[in-house]
């Protein structure tokens, strides 16, 4: 079955940072973000910093840093799009070697890379220290409307549900001697996804019958619990205020 | 004193129900069924007999057609979901499609947190549901971590904590390896509840349910203390059913 699929990112451990309420993180990864974000990107100094902090935190937390630099692997596709400013941007240009590369694209390039980077291994840090569950009930008390709470814990349980009977439907074809290699090929796979969906339809009319068996009456309860204590927030908004600081003294200083 | 069985007010009256899908497809024809308080019946028959549909109707999922049901007293009605659906616990057959929640913990308050509990006392009943079916330890985790076993206890307790006086478990062993059928069979009997099983695992019925009914064509036609039932052969082949190859009642 899907054991292990919502823990994909998360990295067990009993750290500090493991430990803190899940809102007080979630808060503390978006303002980081934000104060990243609007720091001028001539600051070399400030990034420094940056990531300094990322890889304090990330030794608090006890997250390996060779798994998290894995995860930044996501970003590639959108530093594929960076990689290319520097030989399609335009105005004032300057020789590297045999290649001629536009200063604005460099610097547009750099922007993206260091940024994304950034922005991706925080929030690689904050998945490899809060379950799925923690984080759903983390923006919860952050008071994100409750029907997107509840669709994305929706799509986090049942992802992995479809997902196993996706592979199950692929097994099946393939154990019937399916190998597709063109396109024309595709058909049985278009059917699959058809039939998918209706499976995945049924189901959710199966869930809701459930749901309505134990009283559902239109409104998921209200199950908060206390509230994050203050110490959770003060030790995680050391982070943001950190950041803060620093990009602050580097708008001052540019 | 406990008066005899047949004396007492039974838990479960359902009276001449019959009822018809949107798509005119006639599911049941008229079926009365009485059971008394802590019977455990089991439902047989064939597919297509109209037990899910029964089922669906205990606690008005499904309704609008002929018929009445009752659960000890109370009708079923509109005006009486709230409190049908906390008497009548169902464990529908897919643990899949019963536990949707991030945690087993959140799944099984969601049903006493419907009810109106909170705090204290919501989290003494999901942790009695939890220890009713030994499943305390797994609380804190999301329910597509579990063994297929694990999650189809779990999903008996998000209807235990409503602290249901009818439990319904469809197709309670399906799916289910030897021992974790087993298990579950301890936990039905530890339990004691009222208890309809609609089953084609022939054995556990017999094992959990001293009187079994058999559905076909939408009506009930037999009725009795399950051992008889199923020793009946013509009965049995009416009704396609038969006990696994090699086993032969004692």
């Amino acid at each position: 079955m899907g054991a292990g699929h919502g823990h994909r990112w998360f990295v067990h451990g009993h750290s500090p940072v493991h430990e803190l309420a899940p809102e007080a993180k979630v808060a503390a990864t978006v303002l980081f973000v934000l104060a990243v974000v609007v720091t001028p990107r001539e600051a070399f100094w400030a990034f420094g910093l940056y990531v300094a902090i990322i890889v304090a935190v990330a030794l608090v937390a006890a997250v390996p840093l060779g798994r998290l630099a894995r995860r930044l692997v996501i970003e590639l596709p959108f530093l594929a799009f960076a990689f290319f400013l520097p030989f399609i941007g335009g105005g004032e240009r300057v020789q590297v070697g045999f290649l001629s590369l536009s200063v604005a694209g460099l610097w547009g390039a750099w922007n993206i890379l260091i940024k994304g980077t950034l922005g991706v291994a925080a929030t690689a840090l904050l998945g490899a220290t809060t379950t799925v569950p923690e984080l759903l009930r983390g923006l919860e008390r952050l008071h994100m409307p409750k029907p997107i709470v509840a669709i994305t814990s929706f799509m986090v349980r049942y992802g992995d549900v479809i997902t196993d009977d996706m592979r199950r439907m692929k097994v099946a074809r393939e154990s019937r001697g399916y190998d597709p290699r063109w396109l024309w090929q595709v058909r049985a796979v278009a059917t699959s996804a058809g039939a998918l969906f209706i499976r995945s339809y049924e189901r959710g009319e199966r869930v809701y019958v459930a749901m309505l068996s134990r009283g559902y009456d239109g409104a998921l309860p209200d199950l908060r619990t206390a509230p994050a204590p203050r110490r959770d927030w003060l030790a995680a908004l050391v982070v943001p205020a950190t950041t803060g600081a620093i990009c602050i003294a580097a708008l001052v200083t540019a | 004193m406990t008066p005899p069985l047949e004396l007492q007010e039974p838990s479960l009256v359902v009276q001449d129900l019959a009822f018809a899908y949107p798509d005119g497809r006639q599911a049941l024809f008229g079926v009365d069924l009485e059971v008394r308080p802590g019977e455990r019946v089991a439902i047989l028959g064939p597919n297509g007999a109209g037990k899910t549909t029964l089922v669906l109707h205990l606690n008005g999922t499904l309704g609008g057609g002929r018929g009445t049901i009752s659960v000890d007293g109370l009708t079923v009605a509109k005006a009486n979901m709230r409190e049908i659906r906390r008497r009548v616990g169902i464990v529908f057959q897919d643990p899949d499609d019963q536990l949707f929640m991030p945690t087993v913990r959140d799944d099984v308050a969601f049903g006493p947190a419907n009810l109106g509990y909170r705090g204290e006392e919501l989290a003494r009943r999901v942790h009695s549901a939890l220890e009713a079916v030994g499943m305390t330890d797994v609380a804190d985790r999301p329910p597509h971590h579990l063994s297929f076993g694990q999650r189809r206890r779990v999903a008996a307790a998000t209807v235990l904590s409503m602290d249901p006086s009818l439990l319904v478990l469809d197709e309670p062993s399906s799916n289910l390896d030897p021992q974790a059928r087993r298990e579950f069979a301890e936990i039905v009997l530890r339990l004691g509840l009222t208890t309809l099983m609609v089953t084609h695992d022939l054995p556990y019925a017999l094992q959990l349910c001293p009187r079994a009914v058999v559905m076909h064509e939408g009506v009930i036609v037999a009725d009795g203390p399950t051992r008889d039932l199923l020793a009946d052969a013509e009965l049995m082949a009416a009704n396609r059913l038969e006990l696994p190859y090699g086993f032969v009642l004692a």
